[in-house]
């Protein structure tokens, strides 16, 4: 006898993960099983602006989101197709007054369901009612670690402060705790702090994002990119903490494609792995998707159920396997092992989401797109866009601005 | 009050008494026809020895008890057995899906 456990999870923040064990033991008349794991994003809404913010630059209004009523059925339909675990995300998921309804529904129906916040609308009573409901782990994003860089990147006064007591309750309500942070040219100088800050929090995890550039990140695209050596350093940093904090912290390391030789396989490839829903009810191959314009993607208020929608709607069945793939992927020996790239990234960079992932070496656009990159990291060219509902709001000059 | 996490770090022996914390879930995966274990931003598939081990932590039995129950099923050899039960805990443990049950105070 020799018991194992196998991780059978290729989750979504996991790009390295390789296919899920599931994948290979489930009967072969299925040709996409239904994923592990999904993403609620319930709400567009959101106190924080975050420049370099995963949701499109349409956002959904909050007369257009699914009802609670419309969510505790998705929910229900969820279970009962086999997914096992749901993230309550957004925008802020917080800012729907129904959340505790909400995540005691999935607790009902036997879902396991994390939390993705930003924590600062949350109180201790609202926390609790939470873990009561049956909430089973919540993960909390970080700007930097201090209240300067940290409160000015999210454009939220006095946030990182709410977040660090919000962290802080989490931990006493014995719920696990992941630090979210999200890192560019303009706080990876803290990199080293933040790990050490989500030690002291008593974090379970550490996720060390690099920013993905589409959507609102591609318009902040010069006040954000990395330079080559911060990202030297950053790996450095990064495999060290691994080293010394091993059973302590886990550190969960998303890289930079830019700087990159091969681009990532993104979402474990589009259509096999995961989907999310959006505020209003569409059914994503990945939460980025709707900033490909042009693209159809069918909503749960639609005749069809999530189970057909995932097996059979154009959207997904568009880039899935290795069918659809251009010269150079079609003859790559990697074809398999990153599903040519990002199809965001394709379209944010080619304006067609069906060519090579520019981050792709092979890509005939590499060389020119990491050029321009490269030189934008040097420009000093600092000030945001602030993500929110008019489309964007420019940072006002440090000059004009007092106290800064 | 929390300790810090680098305090509870367990090693697992056959004295501990073992359980699954609330945040790791062994549930029957219907639609799969498996075991499996929910955990933050992952699933672990335990094979039918691991979930066989897994059902007998309930924080009131050792590992010692675990492995003696093993072996009178399996009848093999109790070295083997408890060193395979002792590693898979421990596997478990260090990736923080592994708790102890607290010890009562008098």
């Amino acid at each position: 006898m020799s018991p194992t456990l196998t991780d059978a999870s290729p989750v979504f923040t996991d790009p390295a993960d390789s296919l899920a064990i599931m994948e290979r033991t489930r009967s072969t008349a299925e040709t996409f099983g239904i994923p592990l794991a999904v993403l609620a994003e319930l709400t567009h809404r959101c106190p924080l602006q975050c420049p370099y913010c995963s949701n499109p630059v349409e956002l959904d209004r909050g007369s257009t989101e699914l009802t609670t009523d419309e969510w505790k059925k998705v929910l229900s339909e969820l279970a009962e197709i086999g997914v096992l675990q749901i993230h309550f995300s957004g925008g802020e998921p917080t800012a729907r007054k129904d959340i505790v309804e909400l995540v005691q529904h999935a607790t009902d129906v036997g879902l396991y369901s994390n939390l993705i916040t930003s924590a600062v609308l949350l109180t201790l009573d609202k926390l609790s009612a939470l873990a009561d409901a049956g909430l089973c782990h919540v993960q909390i994003s970080f700007q930097g670690n201090e209240p300067v860089v940290a409160d000015r990147v999210g454009g939220y006064r006095n946030g990182h402060v709410k977040k660090l007591e919000v962290a802080k309750w989490t931990r006493e309500l014995d719920l696990p705790l992941t630090v979210n942070a999200v890192m560019h040219r303009q706080n990876l100088h803290q990199l080293a702090d933040i790990i050490q800050m989500a030690v002291d929090l008593d974090a379970d995890r550490l996720e060390v994002a690099n920013v993905q550039y589409y959507g609102w990140a591609l318009k902040n695209r010069a006040a954000l990119m990395p330079t080559i050596d911060q990202i030297d350093e950053t790996s450095r940093i990064v495999e060290d903490a691994q080293v010394r904090l091993k059973g302590i912290l886990d550190i969960d390391y998303v890289v930079p494609d830019y700087y990159a030789l091969r681009p990532k396989k993104c979402m474990g490839g589009w259509g096999r792995q995961f989907f999310n829903i959006s505020p209003s009810g569409k059914i994503l191959p990945c939460h980025a998707a709707e900033t490909i314009t042009g693209m159809e993607f069918e909503s749960v208020r639609s005749n069809h159920s999530i189970a057909w929608i995932w097996q059979n709607s154009e959207a997904f069945n568009r880039y899935r396997g290795t069918g659809w793939m251009p010269e150079p992927c079609q003859s790559c020996e990697f074809k398999e092992i990153d599903f040519g790239g990002c199809r965001c990234q394709a379209f944010a960079l080619t304006g067609d989401a069906g060519n090579t992932d520019p981050a792709c070496t092979l890509s005939p656009r590499h060389a020119e797109i990491f050029k321009l990159a490269e030189t934008e990291s040097t420009e000093g060219r600092d000030r945001f866009i602030y993500r929110n509902f008019k489309g964007g709001t420019l940072e006002p000059d440090a000059d004009d601005v007092h106290g800064r | 009050m929390t300790e810090l996490r680098s305090n509870r770090r367990i090693s697992v022996s056959e004295a501990s008494k073992p359980i699954l914390p609330r945040h790791a879930r062994l549930k029957f995966d219907e639609t799969r026809q498996r075991w499996v274990i929910l955990a933050p931003e992952r699933v672990l598939a335990p094979d039918d020895i691991a979930v066989e081990i897994l059902q007998l932590c309930d924080g009131e039995r050792n590992v010692a008890d675990i492995i003696d129950l093993l072996v009178a099923k399996y009848a093999a050899p109790r070295d083997d057995i408890g060193t395979d039960v002792v590693a898979m805990l421990q596997d478990l443990a260090d990736k923080g899906f592994l708790t102890q049950a607290r010890e009562k105070t008098a």
